[in-house]
């Protein structure tokens, strides 16, 4: 109990949009201006010293972003409004991240303070990363860590300093051509994580990165890569945020996981964009034998979000799990869902996914499992819940589950429900006003899943929810 | 102080159901209101807990001097009225404490927050009186639950929340025994000097254990008779029958309503 109320008592997480919306004035080092081509690129590759490798690579994305269409003809229309010559690709201060908060630039350390970061970090983190725009500003671990041999850095002093883990892994588990998000975060990406954790080596705390926007008409592509080695345990967490802008915001990043033999991966993110941002997020997970990759996905706010958490299960009894929870407000798309790749016999994977759609929002759930016919003993379940607080709310779903042979089970349950005003008044007469009421129905109806979470998140997940359920009723 | 109901009528769509309900409850009285099905027993409850549904047409409702009708819902749960619901609500994934909690948290005054030690505290004291095992408070409120268990958690929520003026639409209906006792056991530690009840009930079984201090008959959305625990005895053995022959009944009044519940 005690710990439980000294948590509830501190903002763990500041997701806050009200607190969130707001930006500095920044002097950029770097600007790679709007609109993006072979020069963009190699503006970038001279800002960030990449090596020749990458600027092919780099560049061989930038020619299938540019020759794939938009996915509209399955997607949402409004990919469409997307202009990708107002972005701007690449806006950095040019200073290395810091490891103190001392050497942080003034506006973006008091950024992060008023986000709450560096308190968080005290109280239960063993490292944090943050990113400002289109880089780090502070990065930093336990020491205790780092005498383990964990690696916690940016993307790009990864790929410097660790090119034979980085190389190996990097655009293995989501390569290049996947999708048009995937090939243009791999073009300009920069920023993200780079994580190994040695053999054995468990964590018990977590490490996490806090993706900050502050720029207009800008768009951010991290990259993380992590990597848990045989019998490794990680929990990754990372959060969100960006001041509201009357222009569009692009949030495109790619996260590979890769956990070996043995080794437990726990993915958690709590996103809460801001109502102009697109948020087109390609993130998979390799499970090899044994090991286990969970992804929990929360996702609130932005005005599109698409992001599907993968896991391909490679290796014999690898487990695979996405927890998702989305919530769509007016004008709000979610479009969220999971895949699972069965790839190896007595595979299991789990999917809970739930939305909830309030006044004119819009959430879609898309699934994908596929377990072939020469394996045996491989497991799924698909659930699928949707609340529709108005009327207006929508919701639809597209599970696609292919199943061949007889040798492996499927399960898939979906059901969508609408809070009632019989259970509002019921709740209205015990005391509780119209919008405490509905934010409590909300926290009931994902209460199961959120249980699931660390509690630190599950703290912030119904703060945010009771934020969200104040505006909805009028 | 009181709960003064003064000539209220009420509305659901284009239907009347109540006719002029004048009713004074004050600390310290139970109230028992007794009538046929259809008779606007359970509309009244719900008009005076402010249900979106009905339109008070006429008439006033002042709980401790403040008029309730134009507040909200909420408003008047705070301001100190309970409603144990016929037919309570299922909410789902909301745990009983939880609930409480919340409920209990909103009578606070902005900015103070609620001691959750006390607060359990409390609970298990409660429940412990009402003869209710601990694990109860841990099960998603109404989910699922029996119609017993329902009654049981109105009346654990009436005791957690301490109403100056708590209303019971029909507790008694569907109950077993036990149930009964215990539904019975929890509005009698309710009573005292600080707190006035109004019991509707169809039956005069609930009025074995909880005996009022006044009985009010209703038909066809008036109050028709008043008097002691003595007239429910009456009309348990004479019926609701010659009273809707001489003040209107369902059918012969098509204001009344046929087909509404309670």
């Amino acid at each position: 109990m005690t710990e439980q109320q000294a948590i509830a008592g501190t903002d763990l997480l500041q997701l806050d949009r009200g607190v969130g919306d707001f930006h500095y004035k920044m002097e950029y080092a770097y600007d790679a201006g709007a609109g993006l081509s072979e020069q963009t690129i190699d503006y970038i590759c001279e800002a960030k010293n990449d090596p020749e490798w990458l600027r092919d690579f780099r560049k061989r994305a930038l020619a299938t972003f540019l020759r794939e269409p938009l996915p509209t003809h399955w997607a949402s229309k409004q990919l469409a409004e997307l202009d990708f010559s107002q972005i701007r690709y690449y806006l950095a201060h040019g200073q290395k991240a810091g490891r103190t908060w001392e050497d942080v630039p003034e506006e973006m350390k008091r950024t992060f303070e008023r986000l709450g970061v560096p308190e968080q970090e005290r109280k239960f983190l063993a490292g944090v990363e943050a990113q400002f725009d289109s880089e780090a500003a502070y990065s930093n671990m336990k020491e205790a860590l780092r005498d383990q041999g964990v690696i916690f850095v940016g993307s790009t002093e990864g790929l410097h300093k660790h090119p034979e883990i980085f190389r190996k892994w990097f655009g293995k588990v989501i390569p290049t051509g996947d999708n048009k998000f995937a090939a243009l975060n791999s073009a300009v990406f920069s920023g993200g994580s780079f994580i190994y954790i040695p053999p054995g080596v468990k964590l018990s705390h977590p490490l996490q990165a806090y993706f900050r926007i502050n720029a207009e008409s800008f768009g951010q592509f991290e990259r993380t890569l992590i990597i848990a080695d045989e019998g490794s345990e990680v929990t990754y967490m990372e959060g969100c945020t960006a001041p509201r802008f009357d222009t569009a915001t692009l949030h495109s990043a790619v996260v590979e996981l890769v956990a070996l033999p043995g080794a437990k991966i726990q993915y958690i993110t709590v996103q809460n964009w801001s109502p102009n941002v697109f948020n087109l997020v390609t993130k998979r997970g390799m499970a090899m034998e044994n090991s286990e990759i969970r992804w929990i996905d929360c996702n609130i706010g932005s005005r599109l979000t698409m992001k599907y958490p993968a896991v391909i299960l490679r290796g014999r009894k690898a487990r695979g799990e996405v927890l998702s929870i989305a919530l769509a407000n007016n004008g709000q798309h979610q479009d969220t869902g999971a895949k699972m790749i069965h790839l190896a016999d007595e595979t299991t994977s789990n999917i809970i996914a739930k939305s909830i759609s309030i006044g004119e929002g819009r959430s879609s759930y898309r699934g994908l499992v596929k377990i072939p016919n020469h394996l045996k003993g491989c497991r799924n379940n698909t659930e699928c819940d949707a609340l529709l607080i108005n009327t207006s709310s929508r919701t639809d779903t597209y599970p696609a589950i292919t199943l061949r042979g007889n040798r492996s089970s499927v399960q898939h349950e979906a059901s969508v429900s609408k809070i009632s005003a019989e259970q509002i008044f019921y709740m209205q007469q015990r005391g509780l006003p119209e919008a405490e009421a509905m934010s409590l129905s909300v926290n009931g109806f994902v209460n199961d899943l959120v249980r699931e979470f660390p509690m630190e998140y599950s703290v912030e997940l119904k703060r945010l929810i009771d934020l969200e359920m104040e505006g909805s009723v009028g | 102080m009181s709960l003064q109901i003064c000539d209220l009528h009420a509305r659901i769509v284009e239907r009347a159901i109540l006719r002029g309900i004048s009713l004074e409850i004050r600390p310290g009285e139970t109230h028992a209101i007794m009538g046929p099905n259809g008779s606007g027993k359970s509309t009244l409850s719900k008009v005076l807990a402010g249900h979106p549904d009905y339109e008070v047409t006429q008439g006033s409702v002042v709980l401790d001097g403040v008029s309730l009708l134009e507040r909200e819902p909420d408003e008047r749960a705070r301001m100190g009225l309970f409603l144990a619901f016929q037919y309570p609500c299922e909410i789902p994934g909301v745990s009983i404490a939880n609930f409480l909690r919340a409920a209990t948290q909103a009578r606070l005054p902005e900015g103070e927050s609620l001691s959750v030690t006390d607060f359990y505290q409390k609970l298990y004291h409660e429940m412990d009186a009402l003869g209710m095992q601990r694990t109860f408070s841990s099960r998603p409120l109404n989910s699922g639950f029996s119609g017993g268990e329902k009654k049981r958690a109105e009346i654990l929520q009436m005791a957690m929340l301490q109403p100056r003026y708590a209303v019971l639409d029909e507790t008694d209906s569907g109950l077993d025994i036990d149930a009964l006792k215990v539904v019975a056991g929890g509005v009698n530690r309710l009573r005292g000097p600080e707190a006035g009840l109004l019991i509707i009930t169809h039956y005069q079984r609930l009025l074995d254990y909880i005996s009022p201090d006044f009985v009010h008959v209703m038909v066809a959305g008036r109050i028709v008779q008043s008097g002691g625990p003595e007239l429910a005895l009456e009309l348990e053995k004479r019926g609701y029958g010659f009273l809707e022959e001489r003040y209107g009944s369902s059918e012969v009044s098509p204001l009344a309503g046929a087909g509404t519940p309670g």
